[in-house]
């Protein structure tokens, strides 16, 4: 018997997909945003108010990642410049987008056209942690219904964003979420993360979201 | 519930290294996983008995590393291991912490003649 050391990073393939799904975007001048929550906190919503607050600015695509249906994308097809579902419900992960299911969605985009691309990953915390998919930046939505000990719960998925949205802040009288406690939660297991509390339902808060979207196209485009 | 891709990579890195080696048989593979990384042990094995078989990896051991979470304060930089979920210093009692090991997920080493 012989043992044959191979120390070797499980999750390489995904990894290895995701940067060259990265090296795509850029070449195409594309920016990426992966956006994950639970289900229901408000992903689809985000990206529709997003896309209809830089209409005037930025062409817009969107990937959706759902285990079934096509309702997302249904729902955003009107504002976006392409869409492309991708339903996970017979892949080898039905929980998570992973960069080999990007890759082929890309495929299908006009590059060219596009200056920035929303991933709607499937509504799960714990799950699209593990998996990087070439994206620029990593957003996670918790909404006030959901509770504010969530960061408590899933801490990694909150210490790899880099920003953190409260959605829903329009349900702020109605329901038992302790923002502050939120928010020192949130900078203890990251100080990096921008914290943005808005509200879809309202569009209040959503325009200061926009704005860091905007700042970050443009440092991209000066770092490359 | 996301082990199966996890399991197809685990297959395939350990008949790639052992067709390198010229191997006609896997007896067993080493993992090193960490504590926070989300991923099942039990689930692994699950998979890998239906995904192994009829390869040279078929009937291997999965030998577990399981790494233990550990933290790091980053205001008095203590290294601990966390007690509950609320991950605070148990020095200075600071909620502000960065993960240092507990998030590992590789193979370490493949047995095989």
């Amino acid at each position: 018997m012989k043992k044959i050391e191979v120390i070797q990073n499980i999750l390489e393939a995904n990894e290895t997909i995701a940067s060259r799904n990265r090296q795509l975007l850029n070449e195409h001048k594309v920016f990426c945003i992966n956006i994950m929550s639970a289900p229901g906190a408000g992903k689809t919503s985000l990206i529709l108010q997003t896309m209809k607050l830089l209409k005037d600015k930025l062409n817009v695509g969107v990937i959706e990642g759902d285990v079934a249906s096509t309702v997302d994308a249904e729902k955003v097809q009107s504002e976006a410049q392409a869409v492309v579902q991708i339903n996970t419900r017979n892949m080898p992960e039905s929980c998570s987008l992973m960069a080999a299911m990007i890759e082929s969605a890309l495929k299908s985009m006009p590059l060219d056209n596009i200056d920035l691309i929303f991933i709607e990953n499937v509504g799960n915390l714990i799950c699209p942690s593990e998996f990087i998919l070439g994206e620029h930046k990593r957003v996670v939505i918790s909404s006030l219904p959901e509770g504010d000990d969530k960061p408590i719960k899933y801490p990694l998925i909150f210490i790899d964003a880099d920003a953190v949205i409260v959605n829903k802040m329009d349900l702020l009288p109605y329901v038992d979420f302790d923002i502050a406690a939120f928010r020192r939660s949130i900078e203890g297991l990251n100080p990096k993360a921008e914290i943005f509390q808005l509200s879809c339902k309202t569009g209040e808060g959503v325009e200061k979201w926009c704005f860091w979207i905007l700042e970050q196209i443009k440092a991209n485009v000066t770092k490359q | 519930m996301h082990e199966l891709g996890i399991t197809e990579n685990i297959v395939n890195i350990a008949l790639t290294k052992a067709g390198e080696a010229q191997a006609s048989k896997i007896n067993q593979i080493n993992l090193v996983i960490g504590e926070m990384s989300g991923f099942v042990a039990d689930c692994i094995q699950f998979y890998f008995d239906s995904l192994s078989k009829d390869t040279i990896a078929q009937g291997a051991v999965l030998h577990f590393e399981l790494v233990p979470a550990q933290l790091r304060c980053r205001n008095c930089s203590t290294i601990f291991t966390p007690k509950d979920t609320l991950w605070a210093c148990p020095e200075c009692r600071e909620r502000s912490v960065e993960i240092s090991k507990g998030r590992e997920l590789f193979i370490e080493s493949i047995e095989v003649e």
